[in-house]
C-alpha cells in the first residue's frame, strides 16, 4: 500500500520528519517496504534558461542551444521540437545519471557540436509519460533552482505492507491513526458531514438473498447524483492518485479510487441512465456473464455475489464493475453504490475469477461496515465538490451489520506475555487512541472499534498494547535452565542419520540435498508403477512443474539424474548421497527415513595402479558403512539377491535382518537408465534407517572384559569347489559355524571359475585364522579342526575340498 | 722374513684387496677352510717335536686369530658399503603425487541444521520432526488458519488429489504442524526445535519450491516475549559468531501467534560480501510470536493457564547469509562443483565446546 507523506498529513497533524514517520510506522508493525523520495531522486536536476536556440549547422530537427545554469553558459544540443529561446528548462549536467533513460551523461559531440549535459523531458526524470518536448518550467522559476521544488514533485511516497490482519491500514487514516497512537502527532481524519438529499431516491434497491445466504452482502447504500459533469479530476488529485501508481481516469472513477485509499473504503459509481430498473445484489445463476471494467468478460455462478439489473449482471459485488454501466466523461447522473460484502465470498469469488482489484483486496479483508453511510456522504461531497450536481437522498437496503465486540480484558495479561510493565493508564490511553472503548475497573471491559475485525482476544489487546509501546522495550530475559547440564537432545533415530550422514561423507560421496518430489516417469521406475503412486496418493494436484509431479518413492532417481548432469559437464566420476525422506502414502508412518547414495566410476589414472572402478561391491561398502554408522547389527545382516527390479538382476542385493529389509545395492537396471537417459554404468544404495531395530538400552556403559589367548594364532588355507551359484556367504557361515571357540575369523581371498575348476562350479578358497585358547593345539587337534570345517562346508553347500 | 710373515702378509693383502663379499669369502676358505694355507699349517703341529710346537703353536694361532678379524672387519666394511650402495640406488622421486583419496562432503543445510542445534540443545531444547505430507487441520486449522481466509493465500500450498470426501492432503507450508503434534501428545513444559523440510508452490530467484526450516516452541506456565527476545538474541550472536549483533524486533503479524514479531539483525555490506552484526542495514531473519490462544486451545491446552512462544527461521537462508552463499537454487541442485566448494568436512560436527564451525 503506498502514499505520499501529503496525504498522510491530511489525517496526522505532525512535526515529524519523513525519517521518524518511516521508523515509527516499521515499529508499530506497519512494515516499510520502500520510501521513495522524489527531491532526493532528483537532486542532480536543476532549472536553466536557453539563452539562444538556432538550427544545428548538419541536422534539421536538432537545435544548438546556449542555455545559462548554475554550473555557468553551456552549449547543449537537443532535439526536442519545443526547444526555443527564452524557455527554463530541466538541465542535468555532465556526470549526472538520468534515471528515465538509464544513462549516465558524458560530455559529447552530436553531429560535430559539442554538447554539455541535457535539457530533460519528463519521461527523462520519471515524472510522467511526456517525451513529446522537454519539460518547460515556470518563466519565474530561478536559474540553479531544484526541478523538484520548483515542479512540486517532492511528494515523498511510502510504500508498505499491509498484514491481513489490519484492513484498516489499507486507507491513509489507518495508518494516520496508528501513528497518533504512537505519539507522533494527532488524528485529524474529519468524519464526512452528511449531505441532504434534494429528492428522494428514484433509483430502486434492493438485496435478494434468503436467509441462508444473507450475509453476502447485509447492506447495500446508494445516492443518485443528478446534472454531474464528469471529465479530468483536478490536479490534486490525479498528482495523488499517480503517485501512488494509480492511472486517473475521469473525476468520478478517481474519487471512487481515492476513498479506496483514503479510508479503506471502496464504492461503486454508475451511469445512473444506463441502468434499466431495479439495481440489487444476489448470487450469480450460472451461465450469467459480463464484461468487465478490465475489457474482459467472466462468467458467474451460484457461489458469487453480483450487482445486477433488469437487463442482467452489471459486475461481481466487491471485485469489479461492469463495462456497460461505468462512468464515462458523457455521464451527467451518477449512482452511487457503498456496501458491505461477506469477506469469504468475495475472497472465493476473486480466486474462482482471478480478478485482482483494489475493491476485492479490501472487501476480502474486511471493510469498515460502520462506515458505509459516512462512506456515502464523503463520495456525495467529493462528486458535488468536484463535478457539481445535485444529490438525492441515500437509500440503505438491508441493515448494518452491527457486531458488538467487548472483551474481557485484566491490565494484567500485558505483563503475563510479554514481561513489559505497561503503567494500566499507559495502556488505556493507548487503546483509546487506537479507538477502542475502555471501561476500566478490576477487570476492564474493551470495545473493539469496527475497523478492527481482527481483535478476539486478551491477546490481541496485549498485542496492541506491546505495539505502540514498542518491542524494543521488551525485556530480553534468558530462559532458565532446567537442569546443570542438559540431557541429549536426539532421538535414536535422528541419531542414526547423523551418523550416517558423516560416515558416507567420510566415505567419500558428497551428499546432496534434492526436491521431495520428482519426475512422476521417472519415480514410477522406482517403485510398482504410475497406478501405484497415485493409489498412494503420492501425485501432486499442483506441481511447479510437469516433471516435479510426484513424491519419491526413493531418492535414487533424484541422485541418478544428477550424476548425469555432473557427467554433462565433465564431473563424470561422482558419488552423491542423501539422508534424507522418502514416501510410500501420505500417512505419517509411510515416510522413511533413507541413506542412499549412487556413483558412477571414472576414477582419474594414477601412475602407481590401475585405477579401481567401483562396482556392485563398492556400494555394497557404503551400504553396510550407513548402516552400521546407524547402529545396525551388521554381522548378522544377510545379503540376498532379490533387490527391486531396477537393480540389475543379477548383480545387486537385498541386506536383512530376518525378514527385515535394512537396504537395497547393485548396479542400477540397464533399462531404467535408459528410460531416464543416462549413461551407465550406475552403482546404487538404499538404507532404510527406520527399519534398523532400535538397540536394547543397557543399564550400564561397562564394556564386556577383554578377552585376548597369550597363544600364537594360526592360519589354515582352504579351497573348495561348489555348484556356481552357491553363495560365498553361505560358504563363510559353515566355516564360522565348524568351531565357534577357535575359529577366530575367516576371510575369503579366492573366487575362481575356468581352466581346472569343472563347468557350472567355482572355486571358493578362504583363509581361516584359528586360535588356541586354552592349549596349543597340537598337529591332532588341527587335522581334526580342519575335518570339521571341510565337512561343515560339504554339509552346507554340497561342495567338495579342491584336491 | 719367515715363511709365516709371508703367508700373513700374503693373506692380508688379498683381503684387503676383495672387492667383494664373494671374493672374500674365497680368501677365507683359501686360508681358514679346512684345506686353507692357514689350516694345513695348522696340521703340521702334531708332527712337530715339542719344542718346534711351542714356538709354532702361538705363532700359528696368533696367525689364524689375525686372519679371521680380518676378515670379519673387511666384511663388515663390504656390507656397509653395499648397503650404501643399495641406498643410494633407491632414491625415489618424493615429489610423485600420492594416490587420490575420495573425499566427501556435508550439505550445507545439514551441516546448518546441526549447528542450529547445537546452540538450542544448550539451551534445554529437544529435537523434534513431523511428517512432509500433511492434512489440512495440523498445517492450517489448528494453528488458527480462519477456513478459506485470505491469510491461506500467504501460503502457497502444494495439493494433493482430492479424495473421495473431498478432503486433500497437502504438502506442509512450513513446520508448524509438529508443533501441534506436540503439543496433542505431550505434556507441557516443553522446549523443542523442528527442523525440517517445508514446500511452497513458489519458485524464482530467491524462492524455491522446497526450502528448509527451523522451528521453536516453548510451552510453560511463565515463559513470555522477553524470553523470546533473550534466546533469539543469544541464537543469533551464538550461531552468526561474532561479538554482537544488532537485532531489533518488530510487530508483525502470524495467525499462529499473538503478539507476533519479525527479528530483524544488522548488517553491512562490504563489496559484495555482507557482514552480519554491525552495520546501518536491518534483514530480516525470522517471524516469532506468542502462541496464540486458539492454537493452544486447539491442542487441549488451557490459554490462561499455559503460554509460550514459537518462532521459525529459513535455514538455507541462514547458510546463505552465513557462509556467503549467493544463490538458494543451487542448494537443490546436486552440482559437485558446488557441494565441494560449499560443503563441509565430515569430521566437522558442530558442537558448543568446539566451536560451531572451523
Amino acid at each position: 500500500m503506498k502514499f505520499t507523506l501529503s496525504w498522510l498529513k491530511e489525517h496526522l497533524e505532525t512535526d515529524a520528519s519523513l525519517d521518524q514517520i518511516v521508523e515509527t510506522m516499521v515499529a508499530v508493525g506497519l512494515e516499510v517496504e520502500s520510501v521513495e523520495d522524489p527531491a532526493e531522486r532528483l537532486k542532480d536536476f536543476t532549472i536553466g534558461e536557453v539563452l539562444h536556440a538556432e538550427k544545428h549547422p548538419d541536422a534539421d530537427k536538432l537545435k544548438v542551444c546556449r542555455v545559462a545554469t548554475k554550473d555557468g553558459e553551456k552549449q547543449i544540443v537537443c532535439g526536442a521540437p519545443n526547444a526555443r529561446t527564452g524557455i527554463k528548462i530541466a538541465y542535468a549536467a555532465v556526470g549526472t545519471y538520468v534515471p528515465g533513460i538509464d544513462l549516465t551523461l558524458k560530455k559529447a559531440k552530436i553531429r560535430g557540436v559539442e554538447s554539455l549535459g541535457m535539457m530533460c523531458s519528463a519521461r527523462e526524470l520519471e515524472l510522467g509519460d511526456d517525451h513529446d518536448g522537454i519539460i518547460e518550467a515556470p518563466a519565474d522559476a530561478e536559474i540553479g533552482a531544484p526541478v523538484s521544488e520548483v515542479l512540486g514533485v517532492n511528494d515523498p511516497v511510502i510504500d508498505f505492507e499491509v498484514t491481513p490482519n489490519r484492513p484498516d491500514t489499507n486507507g491513509v487514516n489507518g495508518v494516520a491513526r496508528d501513528l497518533a497512537a504512537a505519539g507522533l502527532g494527532k488524528l485529524i481524519s474529519r468524519t464526512p458531514e452528511a449531505v441532504k438529499g434534494a429528492f428522494p431516491n428514484p433509483q430502486k434497491i434492493g438485496l435478494h438473498f434468503d436467509e441462508e445466504t444473507k450475509n453476502t452482502c447485509p447492506a447495500f447504500a446508494g445516492r443518485l447524483i443528478k446534472g454531474v459533469r464528469n471529465g479530468p479530476s483536478p490536479k490534486w488529485l490525479q498528482d495523488q492518485l499517480r503517485a501512488i501508481g494509480l492511472r486517473p481516469i475521469n473525476a468520478l472513477v478517481d474519487i471512487t479510487n481515492y476513498m479506496s485509499y483514503d479510508r479503506a473504503r471502496p464504492l461503486h459509481v454508475y451511469d445512473a441512465d444506463k441502468l434499466q430498473g431495479e439495481i440489487h445484489a444476489r448470487l450469480g445463476r450460472k451461465g450469467e456473464r459480463y464484461l468487465a471494467l478490465d475489457g474482459k468478460e467472466y462468467e458467474a455462478d451460484e457461489t458469487m455475489c453480483v450487482i445486477a439489473d433488469d437487463n442482467g449482471v452489471l459486475g461481481f459485488g466487491g471485485i469489479m464493475g461492469g463495462e456497460t454501466t461505468g462512468c464515462t466523461e458523457a455521464t451527467q447522473n451518477v449512482f452511487i453504490e457503498c456496501a458491505y460484502f461477506d469477506p469469504l465470498r468475495t475472497a472465493k469469488t476473486g480466486r474462482k475469477t482471478g480478478i485482482v482489484s483494489d475493491a476485492r483486496y479490501r472487501f476480502e479483508r474486511g471493510v469498515d461496515p460502520a462506515f458505509i453511510l459516512p462512506g456515502i456522504e464523503m463520495a456525495t461531497r467529493l462528486v458535488t465538490d468536484l463535478c457539481g450536481g445535485t444529490p438525492g437522498e441515500v437509500e440503505l437496503a438491508g441493515e448494518i451489520p452491527q457486531a458488538e465486540n467487548i472483551i474481557d480484558f485484566p491490565p494484567s495479561e500485558v505483563k503475563r506475555l510479554t514481561g513489559m510493565d505497561v503503567a494500566a493508564d499507559d495502556s488505556a490511553r493507548i487503546l483509546t487512541a487506537l479507538g477502542f472503548v475502555v471501561k476500566q475497573g478490576e477487570s476492564w471491559r474493551v470495545a473493539a472499534p469496527s475497523w478492527r475485525p481482527d481483535i478476539h482476544g486478551k491477546a490481541d489487546l496485549v498485542e496492541e498494547i506491546a505495539r505502540i509501546v514498542g518491542f524494543d522495550k521488551l525485556p530480553a530475559a534468558a530462559m532458565p535452565s532446567l537442569h546443570a547440564v542438559e540431557a541429549p537432545k536426539l532421538t535414536p533415530m535422528q541419531q542414526r542419520r547423523a551418523r550416517a550422514r558423516r560416515a558416507l561423507a567420510a566415505r567419500g560421496l558428497h551428499e546432496a540435498v534434492t526436491w521431495s518430489f520428482t519426475d512422476e516417469r521417472h519415480a514410477a521406475l522406482f517403485c510398482e508403477g504410475e497406478n501405484w503412486l497415485r493409489a498412494q496418493g503420492l501425485i501432486l494436484a499442483n506441481p511447479i512443474a510437469s516433471d516435479l509431479s510426484a513424491m519419491r518413492p526413493s531418492i535414487l532417481p533424484n541422485l541418478i539424474a544428477a550424476l548425469q548432469r555432473n557427467a554433462d559437464h565433465g564431473r563424470g566420476d561422482l558419488a552423491l548421497f542423501e539422508a534424507a525422506p522418502i514416501y510410500g502414502g501420505e500417512a505419517p508412518e509411510d515416510q522413511r527415513m533413507a541413506a542412499t547414495g549412487a556413483r558412477r566410476s571414472s576414477p582419474p589414472r594414477h601412475w602407481r595402479e590401475d585405477a579401481v572402478q567401483d562396482d556392485v561391491f563398492t556400494v555394497k561398502a557404503d551400504a553396510l558403512a550407513a548402516l552400521a554408522a546407524a547402529s545396525a547389527p551388521t554381522a548378522s545382516l544377510q545379503a540376498t539377491n532379490d533387490a527391486p527390479d531396477y537393480y540389475h538382476p543379477g548383480r545387486s542385493g537385498a541386506l536383512r535382518l530376518g525378514p527385515n529389509v535394512l537396504g537395497f545395492f547393485g548396479e542400477i537396471h540397464p533399462r531404467v537408465l535408459k528410460a531416464m537417459d543416462v549413461d551407465g554404468p550406475v552403482y546404487g544404495f538404499e538404507t532404510f534407517l527406520d527399519a534398523i531395530p532400535d538397540s536394547k538400552k543397557k543399564a550400564t556403559k561397562t564394556r564386556p572384559a577383554l578377552d585376548v589367548s597369550d597363544l600364537l594364532p594360526l592360519t589354515r588355507d582352504f579351497a573348495f569347489i561348489v555348484d556356481a551359484d552357491v553363495s560365498a556367504e553361505t560358504l563363510l557361515k559353515a566355516v564360522r559355524g565348524a568351531d565357534k571357540k577357535l575359529i577366530a575369523d575367516v576371510s575369503l581371498f579366492d573366487v575362481y571359475e575356468g581352466n581346472g575348476v569343472p563347468e557350472g562350479k567355482k572355486s571358493l578358497a578362504v583363509e581361516a585364522r584359528i586360535q588356541p585358547r586354552e592349549k596349543t593345539l597340537t598337529d591332532q587337534d588341527i587335522e581334526a579342526l580342519a575335518n570339521r570345517i571341510i565337512a561343515q562346508v560339504e554339509k552346507a553347500t554340497g561342495g567338495a575340498l579342491r584336491r | 722374513m719367515s715363511d709365516l710373515e709371508t703367508l700373513e702378509t700374503d693373506l692380508t693383502a688379498q683381503i684387503t684387496s676383495a672387492a667383494s663379499e664373494g671374493a672374500l669369502e674365497e680368501v677365507r676358505v683359501a686360508a681358514l677352510g679346512k684345506k686353507g694355507a692357514v689350516s694345513e699349517r695348522m696340521k703340521t703341529l702334531g708332527k712337530m717335536s715339542p719344542e718346534e710346537r711351542k714356538e709354532m703353536g702361538p705363532a700359528l694361532n696368533g696367525l689364524k686369530a689375525r686372519i679371521a678379524d680380518a676378515i670379519e672387519a673387511k666384511k663388515a666394511e663390504l656390507e656397509e658399503a653395499a648397503l650404501d650402495a643399495r641406498l643410494a640406488s633407491e632414491k625415489v622421486d618424493v615429489t610423485l603425487p600420492v594416490a587420490p583419496e575420495a573425499k566427501g562432503s556435508i550439505h550445507p543445510v545439514s551441516q546448518v541444521t546441526d549447528e542450529i542445534i547445537a546452540i538450542f540443545s544448550a539451551m534445554g531444547f529437544s529435537v523434534a520432526e513431523g511428517p512432509d505430507i500433511e492434512d489440512d487441520f495440523h498445517n492450517f486449522t489448528a494453528l488458527n488458519f480462519p477456513a478459506d481466509h485470505p491469510a491461506r493465500e500467504m501460503h502457497d500450498t502444494f495439493f494433493f488429489e482430492p479424495k473421495e470426501d473431498g478432503s486433500r492432503m497437502l504438502l506442509r507450508t512450513h513446520t508448524s504442524p509438529v508443533q501441534i503434534r506436540t503439543m496433542m501428545t505431550e505434556k507441557p513444559p516443553l522446549r523443542i526445535v523442528i527442523p525440517g523440510r517445508t514446500f511452497r508452490c513458489d519458485s524464482d530467484q530467491t524462492h524455491t519450491p522446497m526450502f528448509h526450516q527451523v522451528e521453536g516452541l516453548v510451552i510453560d506456565k511463565e515463559t513470555h516475549m522477553g524470553h523470546l527476545k533473550g534466546t533469539l538474541e543469544a541464537f543469533a550472536k551464538a550461531y552468526f559468531e561474532v561479538d554482537s549483533v544488532r537485532t531489533r524486533f518488530r510487530p508483525h503479524f502470524f495467525p499462529f501467534t499473538e503478539p507476533s514479531a519479525e527479528m530483524d539483525i544488522g548488517y553491512e555490506r562490504v563489496g559484495k560480501e555482507i557482514r552480519i552484526g554491525q552495520g546501518e542495514k536491518w534483514m530480516e531473519i525470522l517471524g516469532c510470536g506468542m502462541v496464540h490462544p486458539n492454537v493452544l486451545r486447539n491442542c487441549g491446552l488451557d490459554p490462561d493457564e499455559y503460554q509460550g512462544f514459537a518462532f521459525g527461521m529459513g535455514v538455507d537462508r541462514l547458510a546463505m547469509l552465513k557462509y556467503g552463499i549467493p544463490d538458494l537454487r543451487d542448494f537443490f541442485a546436486a552440482d559437485a562443483r558446488w557441494l565441494e566448494h560449499y560443503g563441509f568436512d565430515p569430521l566437522d560436527t558442530p558442537s558448543l565446546w568446539a566451536g560451531l564451525s572451523r
